[in-house]
């Protein structure tokens, strides 16, 4: 649900479902009221023109119709080829405009759109149209191509709301639209929130009520402090780095095999954890072979632009896969740091940004110079585990400058990563996108339109850090400063995090985006400073209570008047569970493990091939480690994780869905991970001598992390009645012998699974997966 | 931003729909089965996707694929060619070959010489469509199938081609075929998915299956396909612990009810009444599911019919009477996938045992729908995912021989759902290399099944990033010629 707000794309398509006459003159009298009195090209315009117009009037020349494009001023502005009278566009007087004219003809052979596009113009686009044409249709740059500006903190009306410069943004909009921020949330879901939103794990019960007994003024800020340093925090980074960085542990093709990629994502925690300023994060992801001298850490940190998949299918032509692999590259290079969907501009000019398939090429270019092969051995041994380049982790390494690496044995480890080939390859355009039709030659360079590439940078990939770094790039900070957003408040500023150009979403807060860009660029790119930023605030801190008002007026919680509510994500669930039991393997790092699964699912999907066609599940601790260190294999990804829309890690992803569906309630109730848990917490609490009261409210605090109601408690403790009344011993034995995890002795099977019973039940409310 | 604008008619969205609707009972998951994109936020159900709905009345209502992974040859099956038998041994002309890029798997032979079908080949039905001997029970049901001679296809390898037949790219991560039709045109049945995926192996050189040719890709995640296998647990995590009693299930669940109604009384979120219909619905599931997986219940007429394999688990018999069964509960999409047809080397003996193991159930399958009245609403659809070679992939011996890919041309057959019966579509050269009359590419297959779900492929839609997408990307067309 968070996956797009409802921008202004929408709304206008909602709109377009009202009746409405179609004389000019009624289009007018009806929307007269509802537009803007200064229409504005980027807000306003400029996505209607977008959506509808520019794939055949826009940046790609070769589609271009009637040589007319409407995305640039002076094109538009001119005489019309065929038709040096007319103009498309005269500013100030919409009836002399063919653009006005064709929107609203009836003429199937002049209206545009066509009517073979499949696209139509709502009543409302248009006369947004007309109005901009008649206030002198005056262009304006995209917004997230000119730098972000200086903004001065905005003057609210109460003052005494805001705890950081974040909030007079958000209460300035607010107080604009006439609505109230929700009071503070209760220190118990404030907790809970700030728990997840830093570590990813629930609140202890110790943590709860030393929460709870702090008056002092700082008791929420010290816990801010002391989750950001914990361990847990770069764990929970990590998951959406992972996602970014399409991680995982199999090549990801065909009988899609092992590979030992483990030990970057140690790195990305140690990273996250050691608060590594996000410039030198990416530079070293991007370019750390190219630093002077790099250190094995430098050059690990570079198998970033290794996890993506690779083909072991004996047969393939090799040059089409590794084009393949350049081309991951380069459009995970657009989606993750800069906002733009490169992969367009692969086999024409963008549509829609002002991205030219030479400027494809030319940024391809720069990760085309790998001493790599499209297909370097089929499925085979250890030796397959990492693909050329590669470089090998050794005992003395671990012991060393790569200590933060968890390495469990003393087993050769190798891990794939980045270098240059000795000579350059020459890059060439590809038509049409294919690896065999090369055009003109290109060499590296990056979108005029974004920022013109500095004579003085490298031309290679250390450069091209260098211009993402650079102060002048209008794209790199928002675009972070956008996804950790996303990360603390459910979605972006920009709704759409993977696209900053012409048809994402616009910014429902421009010049909060802006100032926060600029702060992190100030400070230095401190990512934890940023993080802590958005948790101190106090819109961060309101309840996340719905009242109607809200309800009705922004639904969507576009304005923030309340703090966002959302299930957790797939690791998250899992972490809840294994935590709150007590089950949690705290060991960080190292390689991933294989929980419980349900049988025949790599089986049934082999072709029998290397040492991924059987699931060999784990047993011990490596039953319980955290959700991040689930074992990815590409084509089966662990199902209880796809099922609460985890990534496949196919390819790069700056978001996820939240959807709600029958199989996840499957998941909750029959998982034996959460069966498990329930077992074993329920044994715990069983010997602790309490009585059953006190071991339900104990175990709701744990799972749902606040005090239980007493109607919420009257219904557990009936039901607990219940079952401890009519479960017969059988049915106690049955329900109890699930998972590995040792026995405890001396229990009641029917007190033992009664109290699991309800235990379950806790674990499968709503709340207790969600954000609150 | 301003959005004085909008505000007002924010009202039509989800949320607001949702917290309305969640007052009246249990609509929320009738609805959100048969609509589920209308409450997911995305706003694309009522404009775009309410466009790709013609004016025209659907000719079929679900679709059953028999996707036979591995790539069948056309040349031991569908497509007679007499001339190669003739000039076994001889190179392929390169007049012939024009170009076509070699997988890596023959790119180093020296010589690419033709070899034609080890097994007979005769004429059946009124429409005299020649089919191989190696399809006994196929060559019976030839009246009631079209056979499409002449697809063809731009990948050259499994993993690609297969994803391109599936979901219209090579390159993965779109939604897939069947997520396409459950966005379209959601569930039939509101105690099932909309796109149900059962695998079977056969004994051939197999080819692995990935869940991304189920994927829902960037559509929600309620469009995935939802594998059903014959373990213990038909649909994952289906199965009630041991001990359970459907009792107590039920007592589970009115508690979570009731304690998630406080919650939501507490703070107004509509997801909360959203995931207690959710609840219902798995617990409607766990009923209907096994239910449906039970084929003791039928009668002998049917088992005879399949063979007696269909009363193995997991075998490709047992997956065709499981898909009758699905579909015609009212599954939109059961995608079965029988691994086994890569015979790159031995191909006779392989694919012998192979055409034996799915000969039977597919006609089986055809004929059950008929006898059922159901092949009219039902399109069913068999083949694999590029063809093979004309020439052998290694050495060539008197009773040996194997064949590459080939992407050029390829035999599969429709049935059902408004397809015409009893016709052969399409022509390849008399060396069965290259289409010569009506080709078929993959996007105008997938263009011409949605088609017959009363689907406009260029109108079904969904924006993804900025771009509009759709099952057959940039192109396909209905192949008019083969619908009734």
């Amino acid at each position: 649900m968070f996956k797009r707000i409802y921008g202004f794309g929408f709304i206008i398509t909602a709109l377009a479902f009202q009746a409405c006459d179609k004389q000019e003159t009624a289009v007018i009298g009806n929307y007269s009221n509802q537009l803007p009195d200064e229409v504005s090209y980027n807000f306003h315009v400029r996505p209607i023109l977008s959506d509808n117009c520019f794939a055949c009037h826009g940046p790609d020349a070769n589609k271009r119709e009637a040589n007319l494009r409407l995305d640039i001023e002076e094109e538009a502005f001119r005489s019309l080829e065929k038709t040096p009278d007319a103009h498309a566009l005269v500013p100030g007087n919409p009836l002399a405009s063919e653009v006005y004219n064709r929107v609203v003809s009836d003429d199937p052979s002049i209206k545009m759109p066509p009517p073979d596009s499949n696209l139509k113009l709502s009543d409302f686009e248009i006369s947004m149209i007309k109005k901009w044409i008649s206030q002198g249709a005056e262009y304006e740059p995209h917004w997230s191509f000119l730098p972000p500006e200086k903004v001065k903190i905005p003057k609210v009306n109460h003052n005494d709301w805001a705890n950081n410069e974040i909030d007079y943004f958000i209460l300035k909009k607010l107080e604009e639209k006439g609505f109230k921020p929700n009071e503070e949330a209760d220190k118990e879901s404030l907790l809970k929130r700030l728990s997840f939103d830093l570590t990813g794990l629930p609140p202890t019960l110790e943590m709860m009520d030393d929460f709870l007994e702090d008056q002092s003024e700082d008791a929420y800020s010290n816990w801010v402090d002391r989750l950001l340093s914990s361990q847990a925090y770069g764990e929970k980074m990590a998951v959406y780095w992972m996602d970014i960085a399409r991680f995982a542990d199999s090549h990801g093709f065909q009988d899609d095999s092992y590979r030992s990629q483990w030990p970057w994502r140690d790195w990305v925690i140690h990273a996250f954890n050691e608060n590594m300023p996000y410039d030198q994060f990416i530079t070293w992801q991007l370019a750390g072979d190219l630093l002077p001298d790099p250190t094995k850490e430098q050059l690990l940190a570079t198998g970033f632009n290794r996890n993506h998949k690779i083909t072991e299918e004996g047969g393939i032509v090799d040059e089409e896969y590794r084009v393949m692999y350049v081309t991951d590259r380069t459009n995970t290079f657009g989606k993750a740091l800069i906002g733009i969907t490169m992969e367009c501009a692969g086999c024409h000019d963008h549509k829609y940004d002002p991205v030219s398939q030479k400027e494809y090429y030319q940024l391809y270019s720069f990760f085309n110079n790998i001493r790599e092969k499209g297909i370097e051995s089929v499925v085979g041994g250890p030796e397959t585990y990492a693909k050329r380049p590669f470089m090998e982790i050794t005992d003395e390494d671990v012991n060393a400058i790569l200590g933060f690496i968890n390495k469990p044995d003393t087993s050769q480890l190798i891990v794939s990563i980045m270098g240059e080939l000795d000579s350059a390859r020459t890059s060439y355009v590809l038509e049409r996108g294919s690896y065999e039709a090369h055009g003109e030659t290109v060499t590296p360079g990056t979108p005029e339109s974004i920022l013109a590439f500095n004579p003085e940078f490298e031309r290679n990939r250390l450069g091209l850090a260098k211009w993402l770094f650079d102060q002048k790039n209008p794209l790199t900070a928002r675009v972070f400063v956008n996804q950790i957003w996303q990360e603390i408040f459910g979605k972006g500023i920009v709704a759409t995090p993977g696209d900053f150009g012409m048809q994402g979403e616009l910014p429902s807060h421009p010049e909060l985006l802006d100032w926060l860009a600029l702060d992190f660029m100030e400070n230095g790119w401190d990512i934890k400073r940023l993080v802590r930023q958005m948790v101190t605030s106090a819109t961060y801190k309101q309840s996340a209570v719905i009242d109607d008002e809200k309800m009705e007026h922004d639904p969507e919680n576009i304005f923030l008047s309340r703090a966002p509510r959302y299930r957790l994500k797939a690791e998250f669930v899992r972490d809840l569970i294994l935590s709150s039991s007590g089950l949690l393997d705290a060991t960080l790092g190292g390689p991933s493990v294989k929980p419980y699964q349900p049988s025949g699912l790599w089986e049934g999907a082999t072709s029998g091939r290397g040492i991924l066609s059987v699931y060999k599940q784990d047993h011990g601790k490596d039953l319980y480690r955290r959700g991040l260190y689930n074992f990815i294999k590409r084509t089966v990804p662990p199902p209880a994780m796809t099922l609460f829309d985890a990534s496949n890690r196919d390819q790069c992803e700056v978001e996820r869905l939240i959807t709600n569906t029958p199989l996840q309630a499957l998941v909750m109730l029959n998982d034996p991970t959460m069966l498990e848990a329930s077992r074993v917490l329920a044994g715990k609490l069983l010997k602790e001598n309490t009585t059953a009261e006190q071991n339900i409210m104990k175990a709701f605090r744990m799972i749902v992390c606040r005090f239980p109601e007493q109607r919420e408690m009257e219904v557990l403790i009936k039901y607990h009645r219940g079952q401890l009344n009519t479960m017969l011993n059988e049915n106690a034995k049955a329900l109890l012998n699930v998972g590995e995890y040792p026995f405890e002795e001396d229990l009641d099977p029917v007190e033992w699974a009664s109290l699991m019973q309800v235990i379950s039940t806790i674990y499968n409310l709503e709340e207790t997966i969600s954000k609150t | 931003m301003d959005k004085n604008i909008i505000e007002h008619h924010l009202n039509l969205n989800r949320r607001k729909f949702l917290s309305t609707m969640s007052l009246g009972l249990g609509s929320v998951a009738l609805g959100s089965l048969l609509m589920p994109d209308l409450f997911k936020g995305n706003g694309q159900m009522e404009g775009e996707l309410a466009a790709a709905i013609p004016d025209f009345a659907p000719k079929a209502k679900r679709v059953i694929y028999l996707f036979q992974n591995g790539a069948p040859s056309q040349l031991e099956s569908f497509d007679y060619k007499p001339k190669l038998k003739e000039m076994v041994g001889q190179d392929l002309p390169e007049s012939i070959r024009g170009g076509q890029r070699l997988t890596g798997m023959t790119a180093n032979q020296s010589s690419f010489p033709l070899v034609g079908s080890f097994s007979g080949f005769n004429q059946y039905g009124e429409s005299g469509a020649w089919i191989s001997d190696l399809f006994p029970y196929t060559s019976k049901i030839v009246d009631d199938i079209c056979i499409v001679r002449s697809l063809h296809t731009e990948a050259i390898n499994h993993d690609p081609a297969l994803t391109f037949f599936q979901t219209g790219a090579q390159q993965g991560n779109r939604p897939s075929m069947g997520a396409w039709l459950s966005y379209g045109l959601g569930s039939e049945n509101k105690n099932l998915p909309a796109f149900t995926v059962l695998l079977s192996r056969g004994i051939g050189n197999g080819q692995g299956v990935y869940s991304k040719l189920w994927t829902n890709g960037f559509l929600d995640s309620v469009h995935q396909g939802v594998q059903f296998s014959s373990g213990e647990d038909p649909v994952l995590y289906l199965r009630d612990p041991k001990g359970m009693s459907r009792v107590e299930r039920r007592k589970i669940l009115d508690n979570l009810a009731e304690l998630n109604h406080m919650s939501y009384e507490k703070f107004g979120d509509p997801e909360i009444s959203a995931k207690i219909q959710q609840y219902e619905m798995a617990y409607r599931m766990q009923t209907t599911v096994p239910d449906i997986m039970d084929l003791s219940k039928e009668p002998d007429s049917v088992i005879k019919l399949y063979g007696p394999d269909c009363l193995v688990p997991g075998t490709y018999a047992a997956n065709c009477l499981l898909a009758r069964k699905l579909s015609e509960s009212g599954v939109r999409f059961v995608q079965l996938y029988h691994q086994g047809w890569d015979q790159h080397g031995n191909l006779p003996y392989e694919i012998t045992r192979q055409a034996k193991d799915v000969d039977q159930a597919s006609a089986a399958l055809v004929t059950d729908l008929k006898q059922r009245g159901l092949l009219d609403e039902t399109l069913v659809i068999w083949g694999g995912e590029f063809g093979r070679t004309n020439y052998s992939q290694g050495k060539l011996t008197k009773d040996n021989y194997g064949r590459d890919h080939h992407p050029r041309c390829f035999s599969i057959w429709m049935a059902g759902g408004g397809i015409k019966p009893g016709t052969v579509y399409g022509e390849t050269d008399e060396l069965g290399y290259n289409v010569i009359k009506n080709p078929v590419h993959v996007h105008d297959f997938q263009a011409t099944v949605l088609n017959q779900l009363g689907l406009d492929h260029e109108k079904l839609i969904y924006k993804h990033l900025g771009r509009r997408f759709r099952l057959t990307d940039v192109s396909g067309k209905v192949v008019k010629d083969i619908l009734v």
